[in-house]
């Protein structure tokens, strides 16, 4: 989240799109009741399903999964083509001036640079023109044709609300109905904000969908804003805070890069980390990268690593290329992978396409499974239909401690790290996460001290240098995380003091304040909140810096005035920002620096190269798709989309076969799988079922209560038939859409079981973050 | 003062009691003693945070037993903490069951080793288990070892093992993964924010 839950409050619009928080987050929904109630702020859902959100939102639009980027598309048309943009906002926190080189353009589905026999785009063709002075060109009045603004009201001019009706299956007025509420926040006393989740993520398209987003709230002026933004409700307790510590193919804590095989040094790396600014006056955080990884790397070799060794930058892996969840399975699929470790995870259940999971975790040789409770991804081998004669893997499960048997933090969605007591101690046969890593660490370093192997000085010169070197305590982690000044051996206060000279250790520099000479900051439970807008400074730690509203520079105008003086973020006083933490210098200036101080445009970016698939975003259809591509029929879904070997064969063609749209999603008595261990809550919600909308079962003679079949071209799924009113049939293109719905919850182990919906859902991925394609599909159903 | 949300309504609870006899006009107190000799008096208080979505809703574990390290601990109850900016106090129908995740009858002890086409699991030691995830660890990543690619180029990475997990463990833990394995030369390693 830019913003964080209790912000919410503030807003005058939400919109819930992509996400269903009044079942999935139901205590930070209540925010935006809160706004609702207290301010008179409308809340908006626009989904495939009317939802538990949109049972008490104040207006409902009904779209097909897979719509999105028309639907905000043609509220960036709109917005521009009416002009209720906030333009004194634009002008100065956009880059929407900025000059892009000559012959940038998009054609039949394609941007400019794109090279059809490497199904790659040329960037060059993306770029700024600079001027003899190497920054950016800029034309401050936003007419010039190459100007950023224009490209931009040129590429979403085809949004028309007929075509995003035609591709949405709504009517243009129902459209029009949700945008005109939507669209009603670019001035300076109205705020906007967004709610989204994986709804949003898991498509072809995902990541585009969110830079969407991030344009239509530009435009509006809601960035930075209390009240405003753009935010992830995420799923699990700690997925933000093991995203921001990197158990993340391509990334190291703190969003750092895992260096690349052709990046041959540190120099090298460092050099092509750096950005180059593109403005003057832009603060260009990321500079600062260098002092950030080596930190980084002394907190994990001391001693062992200096400029000798170019602090051990050869210590880390470079791959060859991407290896994040979908690579992973496919290089277990062909027999690649020899080994897997599952920690707290249900990979299995997790998708998508289980049978091809399957089958590459059956072509593993061991695989060591470490949760509290067991799990179907450690008895895979005993699955429905298969024979574990079959299976040759050798399976370890480790039973560990779950998180009240065990201290430490977790960081929420708000990216507030609040620290939690152990509670109660685990059983005897029971291992913490900790003891059993540090016991591998032991162990495999043992080995290779007294037989040799490959490669192996990083592992020698691991430092472990905690009281107990068989199970670290969390606080001495947590101040590792934090970082320290080597010469004073004090915890460091902020990452403004983090060197890049060897003489501070820092393990991810999000978090330095953490757990400072003051103590735990995320064990703070101060409950003032003295501003009265919600930033409650003494609860927790909210990284990076105890900030609570990112990009809150922008909430402010050109002299540092509060667009909103009733909702301020920061406000500049003369001689220092008061306020939330600021995201700018505390005593700059405000006329010093663009306000958006990581980019090198020192402004937000409406238009960027930093996706693989287009400087703008772009409809293109899900790789199962219903319809056509209405906007350019021969380049239907998106271009850069990676295939892995033999999943086009997995691929419905067309609805011939495959006639009905599917998504997956989750229901609020359960979370993930864990919760089949509940009785209350699987008494709740015992079994698994499909979703039918009302005319769909009627043509197909299904009764609610029914057993239904539902099978895509990679398996099936069995369930109860929920025949429901709350999924309407859509006109798309001319042509009835039905939509089902399946939760994600059941497998074969658990008090109750049921199918397993991923093994409906396709192996493919968005193009920027490969993340699955779960919420889009294609199905047949018949009455069981 | 610094008084908090939460000691100001026990303190708001107590007034609320001390106006009601005065009322009412007679001594309500035997009443109200056993109106208060709920099953957490004796609690200890832990403050924790709901393991299921990512809200972060603060919640108290109210643990019976001393502590002793003779003694077995158990969580009565848990409710959502009053004091939390967050959830102030509420929790959805899962937070509200975490006692049941936390003190489940279905939780596993001690480890459990499967042979390859077995159709049942072997108890292990661990000190057993241990050794043989480590001696697993070590030859696949001596077998997938790169040093050089084709190209000539220092990589140093071990293509062989992957790591899955978890966005369920704590930072402290999260941090020591990922060190711990980029340490070992690791490339394939993800967690539940990709799916």
């Amino acid at each position: 989240m830019t913003n964080h839950w209790k912000d919410i409050q503030n807003a005058d619009v939400v919109l819930v799109m992509g996400a269903n928080p009044a079942e999935n987050h139901p205590c930070g929904f209540k925010w935006a009741l809160e706004a609702r109630d207290e301010r008179g702020a409308k809340i908006i859902t626009v989904d495939p399903r009317y939802t538990r959100t949109s049972a008490v939102a104040d207006h409902h639009l009904q779209i097909r999964p897979g719509s999105d980027i028309a639907v905000l598309g043609g509220m960036i048309h709109k917005i521009l083509d009416e002009g209720l943009f906030h333009e004194e906002y634009v002008r100065l926190h956009t880059n929407a001036s900025f000059m892009v080189v000559e012959g940038f353009g998009f054609e039949n589905g394609l941007f400019a640079g794109f090279d059809q026999a490497q199904g790659a785009y040329d960037k060059t063709a993306w770029e700024y023109e600079l001027g003899s002075d190497g920054f950016v060109r800029r034309d401050l009045t936003l007419q010039d044709p190459r100007c950023v603004f224009q490209l931009m009201k040129t590429h979403y001019s085809r949004y028309t609300p007929d075509v995003v009706a035609q591709i949405a299956g709504c009517s243009a007025e129902q459209f029009l109905a949700m945008a005109d509420i939507v669209c009603s926040t670019g001035t300076a006393d109205r705020v906007g904000t967004i709610m989204y989740a994986v709804g949003w993520t898991m498509h072809t398209v995902g990541s585009q969908i969110i830079r969407t987003a991030a344009i239509l709230q530009l435009i509006l002026g809601n960035i930075g804003r209390p009240g405003g933004g753009i935010n992830a409700l995420r799923g699990h307790a700690n997925v933000q805070g093991a995203t921001d510590h990197a158990i993340v193919a391509g990334i190291l804590p703190g969003y750092l890069s895992v260096p690349s095989p052709a990046q041959t040094s540190l120099a090298s790396h460092l050099a092509e980390s750096i950005p180059k600014p593109l403005v003057p006056d832009t603060v260009n955080y990321w500079g600062n990268y260098p002092k950030f990884l080596i930190s980084q790397l002394k907190a994990w070799f001391g001693d062992t690593v200096g400029p000798e060794n170019e602090y051990g930058y050869h210590y880390l892996g470079k791959p060859a290329g991407d290896a994040t969840w979908l690579s992973m399975w496919d290089q277990a699929h062909q027999g690649r992978l020899e080994g897997l470790v599952a920690l707290g995870f249900n990979p299995l259940l997790a998708g998508p396409d289980v049978p091809r999971l399957l089958q590459a975790m059956a072509n593993l040789k061991w695989k060591v499974v470490i949760d509290p409770f067991m799990l179907d991804s450690a008895e895979f081998w005993r699955a429905p239909d298969v024979d574990p004669a079959d299976i040759q893997t050798e399976v370890l499960f480790l039973p560990a401690t779950h998180w009240v048997e065990r201290a430490g933090s977790f960081t929420n969605s708000g990216r507030w790290a609040q620290w939690k007591e152990q509670a109660i101690d685990p059983p005897d046969g029971v291992r913490s996460d900790t003891w059993i890593l540090s016991e591998l660490f032991w162990r495999v370093k043992e080995l290779y001290e007294e037989e040799g192997g490959a490669y192996h000085e990083p592992i020698l010169n691991l430092q472990w240098n905690y009281l107990n070197q068989r199970e670290p305590r969390l606080e001495e982690l947590a101040q590792e995380i934090n970082g320290s000044d080597l010469r004073t051996g004090e915890l460091l206060s902020s990452f403004g003091q983090i060197r890049d000279d060897g003489t501070t250790t820092s393990g991810n520099w999000l978090y330095t304040g953490s757990f400072t000479e003051e103590g735990n900051m995320m064990a703070r439970r101060g409950t003032d909140d003295p501003s009265g807008m919600g930033f409650h400074h003494d609860w927790g730690f909210s990284w990076p810096a105890n900030r609570r509203v990112l990009y809150n520079r922008a909430s402010a105008d050109g002299d540092g005035k509060p667009w909103d003086a009733s909702r301020p973020g920061i406000r500049w006083t003369g001689d220092k920002w008061i306020g939330d933490v600021p995201d700018y210098g505390p005593t700059t200036p405000p006329d010093q620096a663009g306000a958006f101080i990581m980019t090198e445009e020192g402004v937000a970016r409406l238009f960027t190269t930093y996706l693989v698939d287009g400087p703008f975003s772009e409809h293109y259809e899900p790789v199962e798709s219903p319809t056509p591509n209405i906007l350019h029929e021969d380049v239907p879904t998106n271009p850069l989309i990676h295939w892995y070997d033999g999943v086009r064969e997995t691929l419905a063609n067309g609805r011939d076969d495959y006639p009905y749209v599917c998504t997956v999603y989750r229901v609020v008595e359960r979370e993930h799988f864990v919760t089949s261990n509940v009785p209350y809550l699987v008494e709740l919600m015992p079994d698994f079922f499909v979703e039918v909308p009302y005319g769909l079962a009627e043509e197909k003679g299904i009764k609610n209560g029914e057993q239904v079949r539902v099978w895509s071209k990679r398996g099936e799924v069995q369930g109860v038939a929920v025949v429901t009113k709350r999924i309407k049939p859509l006109i798309v293109n001319g042509e009835t859409c039905w939509t089902v719905g399946v939760p994600v919850h059941w497998g074969f182990k658990g008090i109750t079981t049921g199918s397993m919906a991923n093994n409906l859902t396709p192996f493919v991925g968005d193009a920027n973050t490969s993340c699955p394609e779960f919420k889009a599909f294609l199905v047949n159903m018949e009455k069981a | 003062m610094d008084i908090s949300r939460r000691e100001l309504l026990k303190a708001s609870a107590l007034a609320g009691g001390a106006g009601l006899v005065s009322a009412l006009g007679f001594d309500l107190k035997p009443a109200y003693a056993a109106a208060h000799d709920l099953k957490i008096s004796n609690a200890r208080e832990f403050k924790t945070v709901c393991p299921y979505c990512a809200v972060g809703c603060g919640a108290i574990a109210y643990v019976h037993g001393s502590g002793g390290i003779n003694t077995v601990n158990s969580i009565i109850h848990v409710e959502g903490d009053p004091d939390s900016p967050i959830n102030g106090g509420t929790l959805c129908p899962k937070g509200a069951a975490q006692m049941q995740l936390a003190m489940s009858p279905r939780l596993q002890e001690g480890p459990l080793h499967r042979e390859a086409g077995a159709s049942e699991w072997t108890e292990v030691t661990w000190d057993w288990a241990m050794e043989w995830f480590a001696r697993k660890f070590k030859d696949s990543r001596d077998a997938s070892f790169v040093e050089r690619d084709e190209e000539g180029r220092t990589v140093n990475r071990c293509e062989g093992i992957g790591w899955v997990g978890s966005a369920t463990v704590a930072n402290e833990d999260a941090y020591l993964i990922t060190k711990t394995m980029r340490a070992m030369g690791l490339v394939y390693i993800d967690h539940q924010a990709r799916i």
